[in-house]
Parts: C-alpha cells; structure tokens; sequence
C-alpha cells in the first residue's frame, strides 16, 4: 500500500499561518505582513470616517469600561451557569431522542413520529419564540408544582431547542456506524439495546464531537437570549449600564467576554476534527 | 440428530428472489463447504440460518429447536451459532480480548475474570495472546480474522458459519485463517462454510453444495463433485475456477 499523500489538512503546520506546506519560514512572513496590511487598512478606514471620534467616545470609552466592566463579568457569572446546566440536560436528553428515533420495528413507529414531530418543532421554532412563550406562559398557568422562575423557563427553552438539534447529530453519528457492526453484535447474541450501548453509541458518538461542540458554541451565545424575560445575565447587565450613562461600551464588554469564552471552544473543535482526520488519512493507508 | 436441518428456505429481496428453496442437512462434527458464483446465494444462506436476515419461507431447525417459528427468542438462538464475516467487522473501539469478552460477559451473564479466561484461553491456542490489548486496527487482515473467529467461539457454539473469511485477505495471509479453521474442524466443529478457496474446500469437507441460482445443485463428497461433477453448471462453474488457476 502506498504512504497517503500528505495534504494540507492533515500536516501539523498551522493552518492559519501555512497553507502552502513549502517554504514555511517566506509564507508565515508573507500571512504577517498581508495581515497587518489588511488591518492597517481598515483601522485607517474606520478613523477617519466623519462619525468616528463619536463612536469612539460612546462605544470605546475607557472610563465606562473601568465602571461597568466587574459587574458584567459578574453577571457573566450567570450565563457560564445557564451554559453548563443546559449543555449536560442537552446531552443526555438529546441522545435520549436519538436512541428512540432509532429504535426498530413497526410496534415503535408512534415513538418515531413523535420524535420527528419534536425535532421538527424545535427546530423550526425562533428560539427567541420559544423562550417568551414558555417565559411567560408556563407561569402563567399557575399549576401548583411548576416553577415560575423566568431563569428556570429560558434554561427549559434552551435545552428544548437544541436537544432537537444535538438529536440530529446524534443520529447522523448512529447512521454512519457501518450497519455491519450491528449484525456483528447481534450474531454473537447481544439484544439491540446491548448492541446500542456496547458497539454502535461508542462509535458514533466519538465521530460527532466535532459537530457537537459546534452547537454548544452557538448555546453559549444564545445564553444572552434569556434576558429577555428577565434574568440579569451579562447583556442585561450591560442594557442597564448603558440606560444609566447613555454609553454603549458595556456592549462591547459583553461581546468581549462571550468571544473570550468561545475561542477556547472553537479551537478545540478545531482541534479535534484535526486530528480525526489525520487519524482516518493513517488508517485509510493501511 | 442433526446439527442443522433447512427445509424449502427461501428469500427475497424487493422483487429479487435469492434463495429459492435450500434443502440442507448437516450432521454433528460434519463439515460442509458451499460453493458457487458470487451472487449464488451462499451469504444469504449463512445469515438467514443466524437470523440476520427474515426468512420468507421454509423451516429452520438447530439440534431439534424449530429457530424460524414464532416467538422465538432470536438473542438465544445466536448465542449458539457463531458466524464470521468477510470483512472480519471487529469492534474498532474495542481491544482485542474486550472484542472476545463483550458477548460471554453481555449475552452469557459470565463475569469479567472468566470471560478472561475463556477469551485468552482461545487466544493463546490460535497465537494470538501477545495481541490481547491492540486495538484492530493495529493488526493484520490475518490477525484480525482469528480474532473475529476467536470472538465467535468464546459463546462456546454448537456451530459455526463462515461466510468467505479469507476473500479479503491478501494471499500471503490466507493459510494461517485456513489453518485455524483446520484445527477447529479437527476439534470436531461443525460447520458450514462458503469458500472460494476449491482447494481448502476439497481438503477440510465432509460434504461440499454447489449453490446456483438459489438453490444447492448438485452435493456430494469432495472427491466425488470435484472430479466427477454430474451437473453441467457444476462443471461449467468448476472449469472456469480451473482457468483461473485456483484449483
């Protein structure tokens, strides 16, 4: 069998800086100067537009930023909080809906509808819908028993939506285990839940990690839409820091924080697909 | 008693009817190879008499049990009948002795430390107790075979099917698979194999069905179908395997 070629994707050298594989040293000066270049540019562009010296005093003022920006981490406090919480209901509800959708035989075929209904919903469904109506409308029901917290519902409306999400992920990652794989399990004798558990889930999950942190970077940044029925989370923090100076920098900590947060995520992501594919490009040349 | 009886077992997919009526009786300790041209029948053969494909019609009975009737229970009647494939289809994310164990201590209910045991036991005998904790794909197509037959006969099977285990092997590595299925024959096994190997079928066969079309032709011992075919088809068939050089 001949080595597989070695391509841009599946050598180590950065694929922010590299891209031709050759000549490393002359294209990483080439990326430097192009890139300083580029931004040189559009700073020069941005200063010296007519409303500049405007936005610069609403949007990057150092003072407001010295006043405001402790209690937008602190209230950023809340959205890692809502983050966290969701993502693991996410994960386990999700593949939950994955697992039933997958389920054989005709006896199931009402748990399948109904689990391509769910997906079909929360999928079509503006999240920020979906957070007013069960915001306002689950409590409105006063049912003894159900919660009335605006934080508790936008958590609930975060997880409905991208367990519908995360469940086609799932599935996909279900799908691409080899149906071969099954009928190995099987024959030795497992059930179809032992075969599930022991041999297709395994597999399928490893390949979608890559895809499922994607979606929780979007979670992350959907935290802010819980605001809106109340809960002082980091951008409705900032909204009250700017109704009291009548400045927008406090947005542009927000933004700060939640780019923060996302990068490491992003990388890792990154990261992953990387090194899968490196690992199938050793295995393909086998 | 027989170890299998197959009766008037037919299968369809879509509109295409593969197997059109099988007829097959195999004793205790017999061994019986099917041959023929690709798409004769031979795998669907195999993976109806384990189940994995519905059978349309006919009747399917293993050491005195009806298998094809209703209600019965498919995880059980696995567990007595290994099969291994011709893609080997290991667990990828598994090691090996963890490929070998994952049945007897799943389906079996045995504990971990005696599924151990059994699995290495058989590991040893087939050479391969140094590979205990790789991963597949860290061995070869050989290695990996025996160990998918290492994984069927840790369910200790009454028998065993082997669909073409040696088609995706490259040549050099055909002979050590042979060898182990020798030696499981030797031990008593029985089992129904299809094979392309003419000359391996000729050797380890109590009985060798020549499948065409969906139905088994012509069988008789080896000696007998591989010098003195009855069947035009058979010859035909037999001759172009010669051809080729493979017999």
């Amino acid at each position: 069998m001949p080595e597989p070629e070695p391509t841009p994707l599946g050598s180590r050298r950065s694929r922010i800086l590299g891209g031709t594989g050759d000549g490393g040293g002359r294209s990483t000066a080439i990326a430097i100067v192009s890139t300083v270049v580029f931004f040189g540019l559009v700073a020069l562009l941005v200063r010296s537009s007519p409303g500049w010296p405007e936005v610069r005093e609403s949007f990057f003022n150092a003072d407001e930023f010295r006043d405001s920006w402790r209690d937008i981490v602190h209230a950023f406090g809340l959205n890692v909080r809502i983050f966290l919480i969701a993502e693991g209901l996410i994960l386990v509800f999700a593949l939950l809906l994955a697992v039933l959708r997958s389920v054989p035989g005709p006896v199931f075929f009402p748990v399948r509808l109904l689990v391509i209904a769910y997906t079909d919903l929360f999928r079509g469904i503006p999240t920020i819908l979906v957070i007013y109506i069960l915001g306002f409308g689950a409590p409105a029901l006063q049912l003894s028993g159900v919660p009335t917290s605006p934080l508790f519902w936008g958590v609930v409306s975060l997880v409905l939506v991208y367990s519908a999400y995360v469940a086609e992920v799932y599935r996909a990652g279900i799908d691409s285990v080899h149906p071969s794989q099954a009928a190995a399990a099987r024959s030795l004798g497992l059930s179809h839940p032992q075969a599930l558990r022991h041999v297709i889930l395994p597999q399928a999950v490893r390949r979608v990690v890559p895809p499922l942190l994607n979606d929780f970077i979007g979670l992350q940044k959907d935290t802010a839409l819980v605001a809106l029925i109340g809960p002082v989370e980091a951008f409705r923090q900032s909204q009250i820091e700017v109704a009291g100076s009548f400045n927008y920098t406090p947005y542009l900590v927000t933004a700060l924080l939640f780019v923060l947060l996302t990068i490491p995520l992003a990388r890792l992501t990154d990261w992953l697909i990387a090194r899968g594919r490196r690992r199938e490009l050793a295995a393909g040349g086998r | 008693m027989s170890a299998l009886t197959v009766e008037g077992l037919r299968k369809s997919f879509g509109g295409l009817e593969v197997l059109r009526g099988i007829d097959l009786d195999v004793a205790e300790h017999e061994v019986v190879c099917l041959i023929g041209a690709s798409g004769s029948g031979k795998s669907t053969f195999l993976r109806c008499v384990n189940l994995l494909e519905p059978v349309d019609a006919g009747r399917i009975v293993v050491a005195g049990e009806e298998i094809t009737g209703r209600g019965v229970d498919v995880n059980r009647v696995r567990r007595r009948i290994g099969i291994v494939f011709q893609a080997y289809n290991l667990f990828p994310h598994m090691s090996v002795i963890r490929n070998v164990t994952l049945a007897p201590t799943k389906a079996l209910g045995l504990s971990r430390a005696e599924a151990e045991e059994r699995g290495l036991e058989l590991l040893r005998r087939f050479g391969l107790a140094d590979k205990r904790d790789e991963y597949p794909d860290r061995l070869s197509g050989g290695q990996q075979q025996r160990v998918a037959i290492v994984r069927a006969l840790a369910m200790r099977p009454d028998l065993m099917l082997l669909d073409e285990v040696t088609s995706a092997l490259d040549p050099e590595l055909v002979a050590e698979v042979l060898n182990v299925i020798r030696d499981l024959a030797e031990g008593g096994m029985t089992m129904v194999i299809a094979t392309h190997e003419m000359a391996f079928a000729r050797d380890i066969a109590d009985r060798v069905c020549f499948l065409d079309d969906g139905v088994i032709l012509e069988e008789a011992p080896p000696e007998e179908i591989f010098t003195r075919p009855r069947e035009p088809r058979t010859r035909q068939f037999l001759q172009r395997i010669t051809d080729a050089g493979r017999l």
